[in-house]
């Protein structure tokens, strides 16, 4: 608990917070590292998801790929690609970008399969065509599950992200190598708990923005048909 | 792919290392989670905390947790029970959730069925709750596995052996082929245990099993 | 989640995921003790029986040395036990205090600092001196390799040309902010930023790279994305890539002789075995041994086996 206390101490320094390799810095770099990863691999899985999701092909496919994906070892993925692509952000944020791809590809496609079959069918009852089905039906109502998706790739990354430090670039893992290559324990401690309040953080922004993804008329409508 | 042939007694070394860390850990998971996922799925006060509590220990990154452990389990550095029990808890955060789940799941007409037979607790659960929430609990556990070999790897940075050694080692020579090698047997190893659950779990889950082990 | 109390929630699991930590603990470990004992008997845990335990750093070079060593003990006899692939200094150093270990190829000058941050020898003799008045009980330095593996400053040939550059001093006429790669705990050694500007008064920045002046940075400073790279000075890389090393005159950075450490378990006729193996490894030796692993990717099992066969001592 010493340590513990030890590495609070080191957190709350004022000295530790500033200059280009400061806390402050630090952390939004991580931030940075982390929002960069996630907008990449939403980018990639999004739409693959969606697909997925509105023609019901390739899913078989789309849980092979993701399960391959989450069994990939992120320090393998990173110490090859880094050998490849040299120091710096390319590295790493490849290894994040796999990291989070998973998570988004199988809320995007399950957002989708959690609309109501009824709901769609009475849309194409009405004449929406599948592009109408695809953005005023399923891509609204799919967009919580998305959302719940998003949020796990992000604080899965951003524990991660403290690897990055390990090829040359920056981020909350500069402490975190730091402290652990001259058992500096308040550092390393000090830095793992600043990686958990970032988390903390951006779970809590995902938290209200999950809230806010929710349409209005649905959330009427669960509460009529639960109660 | 000479580096391959040439180094396969150290890549059997370094596959069983990783066997023998991690199998542990998946299996301490899944037992500590029954009961925790037992107690949010039936104390409602307790559900945020845990379940939460479970989220929040994935935000821990992982490194720092196998180097903190020693300090406060009093295991030496290099000990491989601080990688095993750093994934147990990495898997209990990611099982809880599905036990509780899987156990929310259950239909309330099973259990009350269970309960006018005159089951006693205990019984119910295992042979009533405990199948029907098995699918649940089995797609939890295969996550788990899956990132529990995956997750082990980072061990070797603090010099624990695993596959990850592969890494660290290819890293710092420049051996390509050695890095992919660790990453292949990895994802294989991952892989293979998935479907070595998917197996297990069509055996074991057609619920009469369950039945006659009680 | 629509759980309105769910941010006090939070801040509740963050302080019982850190208690979490603390308290779940002891369950696994107590179905674990069987499961894991196995293996953890290979982690250094118990110096069994006659055995010699040679342990080796994380670091490819080193454990090519300590093979070396194990093999040659193993020709006369000796049963030895491997123990390779251990962090660094400040994990492996308690354990071979502690008897684990037997036999841990070192390095003279930063062992010397890792004891002693304020010694003053500057010379493979001197250090060799104050390393047997450091070391704790029960362990002793045997006698040095004229091999050195040192943390060296170095330059590309074109940058080293465009600035003039052969001696650290001369990086005072740099014009451009100077970034160096180095693992990180570079930035608190007594030979980083710290010391250089003291010696030379010179400012460089640290772009942390963790693979011990390995290929990656190399590439960072062969792609020019920074201007300097501590590498240690057996590294064939900087022969193959024709990197300039930077000379030291202020002796900022201490000699490396491949210094051995034995414990009380090594008799004198094994501290002569391996002191008849460091007294043929020579730098130009060391430099081999560690191309055949990095260019050739042999094992370390058998770069020694060729090398002790071509030294007549297998």
């Amino acid at each position: 608990m010493n340590q513990l206390w030890e590495a609070v101490l080191w957190c709350l320094d004022p000295a530790h917070w500033t200059g280009p390799s400061g806390i402050a810095a630090r952390s939004l770099e991580h931030l940075g590292y982390t929002l960069l990863a996630v907008v990449i691999a939403a980018a990639i899985a999004v739409p693959i998801g969606w697909w997925v999701g509105h023609t019901g092909r390739g899913r078989g496919a789309a849980v092979a790929l993701s399960g391959a994906a989450r069994a990939l070892p992120t320090l393998g993925v990173l110490t090859l690609t880094a050998l490849l692509l040299g120091i710096g952000l390319a590295g790493p944020m490849t290894a994040f970008v796999i990291l989070a791809v998973p998570s988004i590809l199988a809320a995007a496609y399950a957002g989708f399969e959690a609309v109501d079959r009824r709901v769609i069918d009475a849309a194409r009852a009405q004449g929406y065509t599948g592009a109408q089905v695809l953005w005023q039906i399923e891509v609204p109502l799919g967009l919580p599950v998305l959302v719940g998706g998003l949020r796990s790739a992000a604080l899965q990354v951003v524990a991660t992200a403290t690897l990055a430090a390990y090829v040359g670039a920056g981020g909350l893992g500069r402490y975190l190598f730091l402290g652990l290559k001259t058992q500096d324990y308040a550092m390393m401690l000090g830095s793992s708990l600043l990686v958990v309040v970032l988390a903390l953080v951006l779970d809590g922004v995902f938290a209200l923005a999950g809230r806010a993804a929710v349409p209005r008329g649905v959330t009427v409508a669960r509460r009529g048909v639960n109660a | 792919m000479n580096w391959v042939l040439d180094n396969l007694p150290l890549i059997a070394d370094r596959t069983w290392a990783h066997l023998a860390t991690s199998l542990p850990a998946i299996l301490a998971a899944l037992v500590i989670s029954v009961p925790l996922g037992w107690l949010a799925h039936r104390y409602r006060i307790l559900n945020g905390p845990v379940l939460t509590g479970a989220g929040l220990m994935y935000a821990i990154p992982s490194l720092p947790l196998f180097i903190v452990l020693p300090v406060l389990i009093g295991t030496g550095v290099r000990d491989v029970v601080n990688v095993v029990v750093a994934l147990t808890l990495y898997g209990v955060a990611l099982l809880v959730r599905s036990v509780a789940d899987g156990l929310d799941g259950v239909p309330p007409e099973a259990r009350g069925a269970a309960v006018a037979l005159g089951y006693p607790p205990l019984r119910r659960f295992l042979t009533v709750d405990l199948p029907l929430a098995g699918p649940v609990i089995l797609s939890g556990l295969r996550v788990v596995a899956v990132s529990t070999v995956s997750l082990c790897t980072v061990g070797a940075v603090l010099g624990i052996p695993s596959l990850g050694l592969l890494f660290t080692d290819g890293f710092q020579r420049g051996i390509l082929a050695e890095i992919l090698t660790g990453i292949v047997l990895t994802v294989v190893l991952a892989l293979a245990l998935d479907r070595l659950l998917v197996v297990l779990g069509r055996l074991a889950m057609p619920w009469t099993r369950a039945e006659a082990g009680a | 989640m629509k759980n309105p109390t769910r941010r006090s929630a939070l801040a509740l699991a963050a302080v019982a995921a850190l208690a979490l930590t603390g308290c779940g603990s002891s369950d696994p470990l107590g179905g674990q003790d069987t499961a894991s004992g196995s293996s953890s008997a290979t982690g250094g845990t118990g110096g069994s029986g006659d055995a010699l335990v040679i342990g080796s750093q994380q670091y490819y070079s080193n454990e090519i040395i300590a093979e070396l060593y194990a093999q040659a003990l193993e020709a006369e006899g000796y049963t030895v036990e491997r123990d390779y692939q251990i962090g660094q200094r400040e994990v492996y150093l308690p354990e071979v205090e502690s008897g684990a270990i037997d036999v841990m190829p070192e390095y003279g000058g930063n062992l010397l600092q890792y004891y002693d941050a304020e010694a003053t020898a500057t010379s493979p003799e001197d250090i060799q001196a104050a390393l047997t008045e450091v070391l704790p009980q029960g362990l002793r330095p045997l006698e040095p390799a004229e091999a050195t593996d040192q943390d060296s400053y170095n330059v590309t040939r074109a940058f080293a040309e465009k600035h003039s550059l052969t001696s650290l001093a001369d990086l005072k006429n740099v014009d451009e902010p100077l970034k160096v790669a180095a693992n990180s705990e570079f930035e608190t050694r007594p030979y980083g930023p710290a010391g250089l500007k003291e010696a030379y008064g010179v400012d460089v920045t640290v772009v942390p790279v963790e693979d011990s002046g390995g290929p990656l940075t190399v590439k960072a400073l062969v792609d020019g994305d920074v201007q300097l790279a501590d590498i240690y000075s057996a590294d064939p890389s900087i022969a193959a890539e024709d990197l300039v090393t930077l000379e030291d005159p202020e002796n900022l950075i201490l000699p490396q002789n491949v210094t051995p450490i034995a414990s009380e378990a090594v008799d004198e006729e094994a501290a002569a075995i391996i002191e008849k193996v460091n007294a043929k490894l020579t730098p130009e030796a060391l430099i081999g041994l560690n191309r055949e692993s990095v260019e050739k990717e042999a094992s370390s099992e058998d770069i020694a086996q060729a090398w002790l066969a071509g030294q007549g001592l297998s």
